[in-house]
């Protein structure tokens, strides 16, 4: 495996800042600095002002101190919306993660049925959330949707107006809609292994199942990582799909955080406390991806190491 | 409209809001549309809902005025009414809204006057008093804000009716009901028949809160809102709220509203394909769900299918049953900072495209009440002349025609509002509850 090491340790090479190579690499990332800082920053910074602020949306803006922190934190709703919103992480983690890995894994060959395929799995992720919504929302009507259309009384539920399964139909097709591109990534993954560790494996008779737990899953521990990352982060600021399928409804079933800051900020025309709740939702998101960093092991060691 | 498109400040508008107008674009408009401060040239926009039966008469209003005067075009755009009400609201606060803001009146507006967002229009009134002679008396009550008038009410006056299904009716063999005991007896009645007994658009919330406005109303007259609306402290604590939240949940329990309500939403109009497909056999709903149901119900309204009244009496309630809820008028106020050139334009719409002889007849032939005084002189003509004249009597012998709560009240108390009610409706809060948190937001 020492061919594929080199690049790791290559990069380990003292950099030299104000000048010579590292002043060149300081240079290339400007723009990327500066489209951060103004389209990340500036805005996060502008929100966070908010926060401390009474503003009814149409109004003057008026600065307040700590109350709307003090109303979004003794706010029963809160907890209520971060329970939602950590309902709907933990869970379509759990079925977008195993579903993602092995379908990676069963494309990852080169066959040619296998590539259809992958376009044909593909195709959710090409619709946006909205269309999916709309789409998803008009199947499951209870009245009007495709259980009627088929005459199967069992598809007739309450799929949106009941609060547990409502919950469920996100899950779903959040997962529906994210498998795809999990299971891209996990596919990308798969094909790096290098097959030679297969093949010494058939040598000492591991079978493919043998395989599957010894060679592919560790080998995919960063990948894991990575799209778990994406998919925790992603459902922390879910809005879309959730506020066209069910308002964060029945009640508040749905409502998770994102959804709890649009409804206040502007549907009760309250931008302070919602603000409130955005900065609540960037502090949430860091120490998730912080702490799946920290999960996840060094992230400069070597994937292959001792391989 | 294409060169004006093409024009440099305008391609400069959209740079700066191509996602706002990116999503315009996608909700029908009929033009690119210059945002206020940004569309000069005497040309004055105008947002407003899409759909039937309004639209078509919108545009119509909007067609008239700008072939009339060629030089001063108003252009619109159309959104379905979530979608509007918090555009409208968001593009106000980021004072990027039209020139002519369409709205409901009452506590939105007052945000709007208080925020010095809209025209004082009270002086133009009393110079142009032949337009408001025109319109229903009744209906400046929600365009005034501490005693100035600050919109102008146009379109319709829209109450909130009791609608049944004719055929169903007779299948089952049963009478409209006459009182809220008939309602709690003829429930079991339809579900028997798998026919549910209310259509319910329950997502949107606001429908759900039509039960509660003419529930309270019937059990204890419009004394106990009024209280509410004045910011008396504990409005709501009142026995007859508890009343009325105690009976809205017994109707949930006896099945009374349609499996699945609370999935159902107003905008895409499934709870009238509900009642008008025999799916379901009632439904309380504003006026304006006739123009709906005739448009998109087949040969429903015209053989006669649907019947209508005024929501029945509470036995031993102490509201008139002759009382009203729903809409007193719609309104149209003049946006502050437009440029001087666009509030002419935006007067000379209201002095005369709004208030002219096309004007009610474009609403009238789409189901509704226009606001025009003595209008009810056109509908024996009409079609629809029994629906119209039910609905002109209904309005105009209410002892009381008080607005919907949601737009009488702050938006901020209005989505604590709208949010109990869809939890009452879920049963995920208690009539005690739902009091206490109400009494929270009193005045807010």
């Amino acid at each position: 495996m020492t061919t594929l090491a080199p690049p790791a340790v290559r990069v380990s090479e003292p950099t030299v800042t104000g000048g010579g190579r590292g002043g060149g690499l300081i240079w290339m990332t400007l723009p990327a600095l500066l489209i951060f800082t103004a389209f990340g920053v500036v805005p996060l910074l502008g929100v966070l002002a908010l926060s401390f602020t009474t503003w009814n949306n149409v109004g003057p803006i008026q600065p307040s101190g700590l109350d709307s922190w003090t109303t979004v934190l003794r706010d029963p709703d809160l907890p209520h919306a971060l329970w939602v919103t950590f309902l709907i992480m933990g869970l379509s983690w759990l079925v977008q993660t195993p579903m993602s890995v092995l379908l990676g894994v069963f494309l990852a060959a080169r066959k040619r049925y296998r590539g259809f395929l992958a376009v044909l799995y593909f195709i959710p992720l090409l619709l946006s959330s909205a269309a999916i919504a709309i789409t998803y929302k008009a199947l499951l009507d209870p009245n009007f949707g495709i259980g009627n259309g088929l005459g199967l009384p069992w598809l007739n539920q309450d799929w949106l107006g009941d609060s547990t399964l409502a919950v469920g139909v996100v899950i779903f097709i959040v997962s529906w809609q994210y498998i795809p591109f999990h299971t891209l990534i996990y596919q990308g993954a798969v094909r790096s292994i290098p097959t030679s560790m297969y093949e010494a494996s058939l040598i000492d008779g591991a079978g493919r199942i043998r395989q599957f737990f010894s060679i592919t899953l560790p080998q995919l521990r960063y990948t894991i990582v990575t799209s778990s990352t994406l998919m925790v982060v992603g459902s922390l600021t879910l809005f879309d799909l959730i506020y066209v399928l069910t308002a964060g409804g029945p009640g508040d079933a749905t409502r998770a955080l994102a959804l709890e800051m649009y409804r206040t900020g502007f549907q009760a025309n309250l931008m302070g406390p919602a603000s409130a709740i955005a900065v609540i939702l960037v502090l949430v998101g860091l120490g998730l991806s912080q702490l799946l960093r920290r999960l996840g092991g060094r992230g400069d060691e070597s994937q292959q190491e001792g391989a | 409209m294409i060169s004006r498109a093409m024009s440099r400040r305008h391609l400069l508008g959209l740079g700066v809001g191509a996602g706002a107008a990116a999503a315009l674009a996608a909700c029908g408009s009929s033009g690119p549309s210059g945002q206020s401060g940004a569309g000069g040239d005497g040309v004055a926009d105008y947002w407003s809902l899409s759909g039937p039966p309004g639209e078509p008469a919108r545009r119509a209003a909007l067609e008239r005025f700008n072939a009339a005067n060629p030089d001063t075009k108003i252009s619109s755009i159309f959104l379905k009414n979530d979608a509007f009400k918090q555009k409208i609201k968001t593009s106000i606060g980021a004072g990027e809204a039209p020139v002519l803001i369409w709205g409901w009146g009452g506590g939105t507006l007052k945000s709007y006057v208080e925020a010095g967002q809209v025209d004082d229009l009270t002086d133009w009134f009393t110079q142009n008093a032949a337009v408001k002679d025109k319109l229903f008396p009744t209906s400046f009550g929600a365009a005034t804000v501490n005693g100035r008038v600050y919109a102008m009410p146009h379109e319709t006056v829209q109450p909130i009716l009791l609608y049944w299904n004719k055929k169903v009716f007779d299948d089952v063999g049963v009478q409209p009901p006459q009182s809220w005991g008939d309602i709690l007896d003829l429930v079991p009645k339809f579900n028997a028949r798998n026919i549910a007994p209310f259509a319910l658009g329950g997502q949107s919330r606001w429908t759900n809160m039509m039960w509660l406005e003419l529930l309270l109303d019937r059990t204890a007259g419009s004394e106990v809102f009024d209280r509410v609306f004045a910011g008396e402290p504990n409005a709501w604590s009142d026995p007859a709220v508890l009343d009325m939240l105690t009976k809205v949940q017994q109707l949930i329990d006896a099945k009374g509203f349609v499996n699945g309500f609370s999935s159902i939403t107003a905008d895409s109009n499934a709870d009238q394909a509900l009642l008008y497909t025999g799916k379901a056999a009632m439904m309380v709903h504003g006026s304006w769900s006739y123009g709906i149901q005739e448009e998109q119900g087949g040969d429903f309204v015209k053989n006669d299918g649907l019947g209508y009244m005024n929501f029945p009496p509470v036995d031993g309630g102490k509201g008139d049953p002759s009382n009203q809820v729903g809409n007193p008028g719609h309104y149209l106020s003049i946006n502050a900072k437009a440029t001087a050139e666009q509030k002419e334009v935006a007067k000379k719409f209201f002095s005369t495209t709004l208030i002219d002889a096309e004007e009610p007849k474009a609403w009238i032939d789409s189901g509704n009440v226009p606001i025009i005084k003595g209008s009810d002189s056109m509908y024996e003509a009409n079609p629809k002349g029994e629906f119209l004249k039910f609905v002109y009597d209904t309005s105009v012998n209410a002892k009381v025609f008080a607005q919907s709560w949601d737009q009488a009240l702050s938006p901020t108390a209005a989505e604590t509002l709208l949010d109990n009610i869809a939890k009452l409706f879920q049963k995920q809060v208690s009539p005690q509850q739902w009091v206490d948190n109400m009494n929270a937001v009193i005045g807010k």
